[in-house]
């Protein structure tokens, strides 16, 4: 393999395979032997199925594989080899719903076909006409699949190609995604406390109003959808805000979180703009000065659709990143990785993550700074404003750095929130993408971004958050499945199959242990969390001085609570106190804004860190990174044997659950203490034994290497990689002479 | 605490895993690495209320002015006093919070000149440049007497003492360590570790007063069958006279890596028989392969081009069963070019919105990528192929030992560890003649030097790639390498001084100077990877994709307070250590007094508990 390493050293991309030696060798040991099947879930059903099928190993150049069966069912593509599996049994991080080897059908992005050498996109007119000798799968998980139909028979070819095809691109119904037919029982696991909160009751809402101190007043009245079906159907509005019919749903400056100081964050979807001009204005007018009301009299509003990238910008730019991470063969990862930096840019991916962060960092200086409310609004106000006001309460909230506390905020924020999960997942592969858009992928990416610099902040780990951008496009869970709160309702009491009677009930994905034994969700915990360190109540007090302590001087003069009225009676003197200004406006220009915030990163770079205060990031360019663990995890090219960040988050693991044994040692012997039982989540880590060698790839826990005798991953074509023409290429080495020394 | 006294901060200017707490010291923990070499000394002749500047020994202040402004291009304009000795330079602003200083070694310095012509006001201006990736700019007021002197040109002096017949300030330096770091690399010691001699390899004496070549060293380990006769012959084949000779050798399957020059080939093809024997010599050595690798480190136009000068490459038809393969990797005029690009790029301002496109225009990461590739296929040829390899590129003293000792690194665990990755910088680097005052040009101050290159930067660079590949494989820490590269430019220790084995002894440096390794290995708890475990037999491989290499932010881009790293891991891990250590004690007092109480209650009870506690293997 290494002979082209020699001076030409260049590889040529595969030449098509010769397929004439497996086929013999096929053809000459042909036991009449059981066709295997899937386990199949329950209420999955097969479709169709074909055999002998070459899945090739995306290993190599060599073009080998593996022959099985493929199968396609109305929850998967599933390929299942004549060899006897043997590594199956031994992982410790094995999804129960699916398989190295397993597709859902949800997850299939594109397929392609090889016809006569030439890969073609399959779309509906293809399927119609032969079918390919190469099927080609990419994933929305970002693995890369390649079966190998010529040996099989031509009908059966046929019909497993028409088939996958058919489920996987044909626009379908709602109903028949899986998660209508999956009958999986809830989990007996799953405990009724320290669960997610799923903002699905007013006690929800009023309970995180009491947590964060909120002023504010739930709104009962959209319990059935009366005032609008896009609207949650509980939700929490700035107590000044008058009649609520008058806003036909939309325009409502909804709640998100509070300040300790009092001020708090609003997100809204802009009031329908009618005839005339001054309609729209008024209405304006009325949400901010709701919002205003809420503290201080002061608000500053920004519309995200002005200054954020579209929808549309966002599908845009991943599409043409995530081409980078679908490789197929090594001659294109080689390729590919020469012009790695500037392809990167040319996305743009990376930098409409920076903006999103950088947008919420401006928030963040107003309600911390500056103590003024915030109402950022948006055309709906379930997009952009769900990444800002998710990001906002990362950054100021500690408890939405936990794992419960960040899947509550999920739920508050984008499930609850309305956010068209199944229109901008395209779920169901509607054919207009102009609705499709990854925005909710586009959060996780910034949370990574914070984990990754701030990584003892938070609770959860990046595994954690890699496995929830997979479980999006999850056919099983209710959670991504819908547009709105009353479209999930509508349709999971419609698909009861008891009618009238309790709607269907879908497992959350927040229930892990559907996907995943506890063993396994131990990865989900980050052994750098730094947990607060004393029992809540000698952590509050100095907690609460340093906020006082941070309170800006405008906001100690009015501490006095306003009486009801004080408002209506004095409104003109005080509205010419109103600070109410635009976000975007007071912050001035673009470049300026950029200063600004810069100025406040660096002054909380000063402070000594608090992981458990506010959490800024640093946006200069090296810090922007790329999401390693969830885009390289199937590139066998990057994998790390023994190395990786794998490597350090092992060795903690195993080193906290030696200083856990120790403690339970200690607990145990200490007789006055052993009623006290000690529920911080990585207790659960136990010695996960990865067996002395310990050297594991640092694609862990996703991709295994298999058959990797241990040897290195040489690049080829280097030679095109720095043909370098200026003068200075072809100089000596030694400009002079010897130059005497000293 | 941060503003409270410099005692600490100076403590916490060690630790190279800038935590929080010494962020808000601002811009003057930017002189972290440079401060701390002298820290031991430090602690004794500072004065933490009074803004005493901290002398070494011998270390004597030579001009200071006041109302003297750095121009920060961070922070803006600060005013302050400057110091200069002859050692460092030293710039203190102290009515500001925090207090703001700049201190850095004289050696760092690659130029020094005035920028325009005096202002109306009488200002003048001065323009720094490092050579450790950052300009300095100061203002300030001409002298009214003229005849003076200014602090600046006496800077210009002291900066460049061999520009000025004057020696460098390691000469001076006389600093006693607990540990003499010139002992650390024994070549005899070193080579038995390998288990050699053997019955195929023998020491030869033929440099021993460095006739054969005067930039190799006089320990060489040859094929048994080649006479010292032979090897002469081989020499005037070689460039420099500097012959394939063994560096490392496998200790089971016997492959060797075996390093020279470019062979004087020549435009009409010369061949030398002896140099034919010799590499035929070197594959026989080892059994298990009938085959030999020959890496050149250049790309092949380059190779052929040297034919023009004499020199050139092993041509098949004369080294039969040899394969000869490129390696690509430019000449040190291109690394420095690249490395001037990169500085564009990261200081003082990251343009945000191009910084990928920047970074890659400058091909910084492109040449690491080769460099690592091509020590990847070399430790993969020895170590999977079992095929022994010469190594070689133009002279052997750039590119020859960046790849040999790469490669080394991912094959040998012993030069993971702390001192053994000195004795392979003092091996491969140091005795076998990487022109370090050339490419690093000590106190000179011609700043132009064509010889100049950041050759073992770019190693180091490498070398820091694999430990963020390989986070607990290797025993030193990030600050480790830091502490090397500043030291490679500060001329404090006599490490990296002079071009080769025999100038240093010409020049008595290990005896008129202290060692870098005295001061390291002195106090090697603040170089430890508290993440490191020792797996003898683990070779590495890196992953070579441009999409695994990082910029070293922590060390080009570490003046801009912005991108401080932040490095809670090291921090956190040390921590736990603590704890555990701690918790395993208290089990430890536990377990003596329950068995002090077992003594004299019953004897049933007591077993229980002792024996759930779970042996805890130490690793660290």
């Amino acid at each position: 393999m290494l002979s082209l390493g020699s001076v030409g050293a260049k590889s040529t991309k595969p030449s098509f395979v010769s397929y004439v030696t497996p086929e013999e060798i096929k053809l000459e040991k042909e036991p009449p032997k059981k066709l295997k099947h899937p386990d199949l879930l329950p209420g999955e059903v097969e479709f169709c199925s074909a055999n002998p099928i070459l899945k090739y190993t995306q290993d190599d150049l060599s073009q080998r594989g593996v022959f099985g069966t493929l199968f396609c069912t109305n929850f998967r593509i599933t390929f299942i080899s004549d060899e006897k599996s043997q590594e199956e049994t031994t992982k410790t991080f094995k999804n129960k719903l699916y398989g190295e080897n397993d597709i859902p059908l949800m997850f299939v992005d594109h397929i392609y076909g090889v016809y006569d050498e030439k890969r073609k996109l399959i779309t509906g007119a293809l399927v119609k006409n032969k079918y390919p000798s190469k099927i080609i799968i990419h994933c929305k998980d970002l693995r890369v699949f390649q079966f190998c139909l010529t040996y099989t028979k031509e009908e059966d070819a046929k019909k497993i190609f028409q088939g996958i095809a058919h489920h996987c691109l044909e626009e379908k119904s709602l109903k028949c995604v899986f998660a209508f037919s999956y009958t999986g029982t809830p989990s007996p696991e799953m405990q009724r406390k320290r669960e997610t909160i799923l903002f699905d009751s007013p006690e929800d809402w009023t309970q995180e109003m009491k947590r964060t101190k909120a002023n504010c007043r739930l709104v009962t009245e959209n319990e059935n959808f009366e005032l609008s079906q896009r609207l949650p159907k509980y939700f929490v509005i700035p107590s000044a805000l008058g009649d609520l019919f008058s806003y036909q749903g939309k325009g409502f400056p909804i709640w998100c979180w509070s300040h300790y100081s009092g001020c708090a964050l609003f997100k809204a979807s802009l009031p329908p703009v009618t005839q005339e001009d001054g309609d729209f204005q008024k209405h304006f007018d009325i949400m901010i000065n709701a919002v205003a009301h809420n503290y201080l009299y002061s608000a500053k509003t920004e519309d995200l659709s002005e200054s954020l990238p579209t929808i549309q910008d966002i599908q845009q730019s991943y599409n043409k990143f995530k081409q980078f991470f679908l490789i197929e063969n090594s001659t294109d990862f080689w390729l590919s990785d020469m012009k790695w930096f500037s392809s990167l840019e040319s996305s743009g991916w990376l930098d409409i993550i920076r903006q999103c962060l950088q947008k919420a960092v401006e928030v963040v200086e107003c309600l911390e700074k500056d103590n003024t409310n915030v109402l950022i609004t948006e055309e709906e106000g379930t997009d952009l404003c769900c990444v800002i006001s998710s990001l906002v309460q990362i950054m100021l909230d500690p408890y939405y750095r936990t794992l419960m506390g960040f899947q509550s905020l999920v739920q508050k924020e984008w499930v609850a929130g309305c956010h068209a999960f199944l229109d901008r997942c395209n779920h169901l592969h509607q054919k207009d993408k102009e609705c499709y858009s990854p925005v909710f992928l586009l959060f996780l990416e910034c949370v990574w971004q914070l984990v990754q610099q701030h990584s003892p902040a938070f609770q959860f780990s990046e595994t954690y958050l890699t496995v929830l951008s997979d479980s999006v496009h999850m056919p099983v869970f209710s959670t991504f499945l819908f547009n709105s709160a009353h479209h999930r309702e509508s349709v999971l009491k419609a698909e009861s199959p008891l009618a009238q009677s309790s709607p269907l009930s879908c497992p959350t994905v927040w229930d892990w242990s559907v996907q995943f034994d506890s063993k396994a969700q131990n990865y989900f915990f980050n052994p750098l969390y730094s947990e607060k360190v004393k029992h809540e109540k000698a952590v509050r007090k100095p907690h609460k001085l340093k906020h006082q302590r941070q309170l800006s001087l405008p906001s100690t003069a009015f501490k006095t609570p306003f009486k009801k009225g004080f408002f209506k009676d004095e409104t003109d003197s005080l509205k010419k106190m109103l600070r109410v200004k635009r976000l975007s406006r007071w912050m001035g220009s673009p470049d300026s804004t950029a200063a600004i915030s810069r100025e406040f990163y660096e002054s909380w770079q000063q402070r000594p860190l608090d992981y458990h205060g506010l959490l800024l990031p640093c946006l200069d360019g090296p810090a922007v990174r790329v999401w390693m663990q969830r885009y390289l995890r199937w590139i066998p090219e990057v994998h790390i044997l023994g190395g990786g960040s794998v490597a350090v988050m092992t060795k903690l693991m195993e080193l906290l659950s030696q200083v856990q044994d120790l403690k339970r040692v200690l607990e145990q012997r200490d007789s006055s203490q052993a009623a006290k039982p000690d529920h911080r989540p990585y207790i659960q880590h136990r010695l996960l034994s990865f067996g002395s060698s310990g050297r594991l790839p640092s694609s862990f826990p996703f991709a295994y290497s298999r058959n990797r005798s241990f040897k290195p991953i040489i690049p080829t074509g280097l030679m095109q990689c720095l043909m370098l023409t200026d003068s200075l290429a072809s100089q000596e080495d030694e400009a002079s002479s010897f130059v005497s020394l000293v | 605490m941060e503003e409270s006294g410099s005692v600490d901060s100076v403590e916490s200017l060690c630790s190279s895993t800038t935590t929080r707490s010494d962020r808000s010291s601002g811009p003057r923990v930017s002189d972290t690495e440079l401060r701390s070499k002298a820290k031991a000394v430090e602690k004794v002749y500072k004065d933490p209320s009074k803004d005493e500047l901290p002398l070494l020994p011998e270390e004597l202040v030579q001009d200071s002015a006041k109302d003297v402004t750095y121009i920060c291009p961070f922070i803006g304009p600060v005013r302050g006093s400057l110091t200069v000795t002859n050692y460092r330079l030293f710039f203190r602003c102290t009515d500001r919070e925090p207090v703001f200083g700049l201190d850095l070694p004289l050696g760092g310095l690659s130029r020094v000149e005035k920028i325009g012509a005096a202002s109306s006001r009488g200002d003048v201006s001065y323009g720094v440049v490092c050579k450790d990736m950052r300009n300095l700019r100061f203002v300030h007021k001409e002298p009214e007497d003229s005849l003076k002197k200014s602090v600046f040109e006496v800077l210009m002096k002291f900066a460049f003492p061999v520009s000025n017949n004057m020696s460098l300030f390691a000469f001076e330096y006389k600093q006693v360590f607990p540990e003499n770091g010139w002992k650390v690399y024994d070549p005899l010691a070193e080579y038995k570790r390998q288990g050699l001699p053997n019955e195929s390899w023998r020491i030869s004496k033929v440099n021993d007063h460095y006739e054969l070549c005067d930039s190799y060293p006089a320990t060489l380990f040859v094929p048994v069958t080649i006479t010292d006769e032979e090897l002469r012959r081989v020499s005037s084949f070689r460039a420099k006279g500097r012959i394939p000779v063994l560096s490392w050798i496998h200790p089971e399957s016997q492959a060797a890596v075996v390093r020279a020059s470019q062979t004087m080939v020549g435009q009409n093809g010369r061949r030398c028989k002896e140099d034919e024997k010799l590499l035929q010599a070197i594959m026989d050595a080892n059994a298990q392969s009938h085959k030999l690798f020959i890496f050149d480190a250049r790309p092949s136009v380059n190779a052929a081009a040297n034919k023009m000068k004499g020199g050139g490459f092993e041509s098949e038809d004369a080294y039969q069963n040899a394969e000869l393969v490129f390696l690509d990797i430019h000449n040190i005029h291109v690394m420095r070019e690249s490395l001037r690009k990169l500085k564009d790029v990261v200081y003082p301002n990251i343009e945000e919105s191009h910084w990928l496109s920047n970074l890659e225009s400058t091909h910084w990461l492109e040449h690491i990528k080769l460099i690592l590739a091509g020590a990847l296929r070399i430790a993969d040829k020895v170590e999977s192929g079992k095929t022994s390899v010469v190594v070689h590129c133009s002279d052997g003293w750039d590119r020859t030992p960046q790849l040999t000792s790469l490669a080394l690194i991912m094959l040998d665990s012993h030069y993971r560890t702390i001192r053994g990755f000195q004795i392979l910088l003092e091996k491969e680097w140091l005795s076998f003649g990487h022109r370090f005052q050339q490419r690093v040009g000590h106190g000179d101050k011609n700043h132009t030097d064509a010889d100049r290159s950041p050759i073992f930067l770019q190693f180091i660079d490498c070398v820091w790639q694999m430990t963020r590949q390989f986070p607990a494989a290797f025993e030193f820490n990030e600050y480790f390498l830091i502490t090397i590269l500043d030291h490679l430019y500060s001329c404090l220790f006599g490490t990296f001084l002079c071009n080769s084995e025999q100038q240093r002894l010409k020049e008595e440096v290990p005896k008129r100077t202290v060692s870098l390794w005295s001061f390291v290995n002195s106090q090697l708890e603040e170089f430890v990877n508290p993440l490191y475990v020792h797996y003898p037999s683990h070779v590495l491989f890196p992953t070579v994709g441009i999409r695994h290499l990082q910029l070293w932010v922590s060390y080009y881009i570490r003046w801009n307070p912005r991108m401080r790293p932040q490095e809670p891991v090291h921090q956190r891990y040390k921590e736990l250590l603590a704890k555990r250590a701690e918790l395993q004690k208290r089990v430890e007092e536990l377990q003596r007094e329950a068995a002090n109480r077992m003594a004299s209650s019953s004897s049933e009870r007591a077993g229980s508990p002792t024996r759930s506690i779970t042996p805890v293997q130490t690793f660290v």
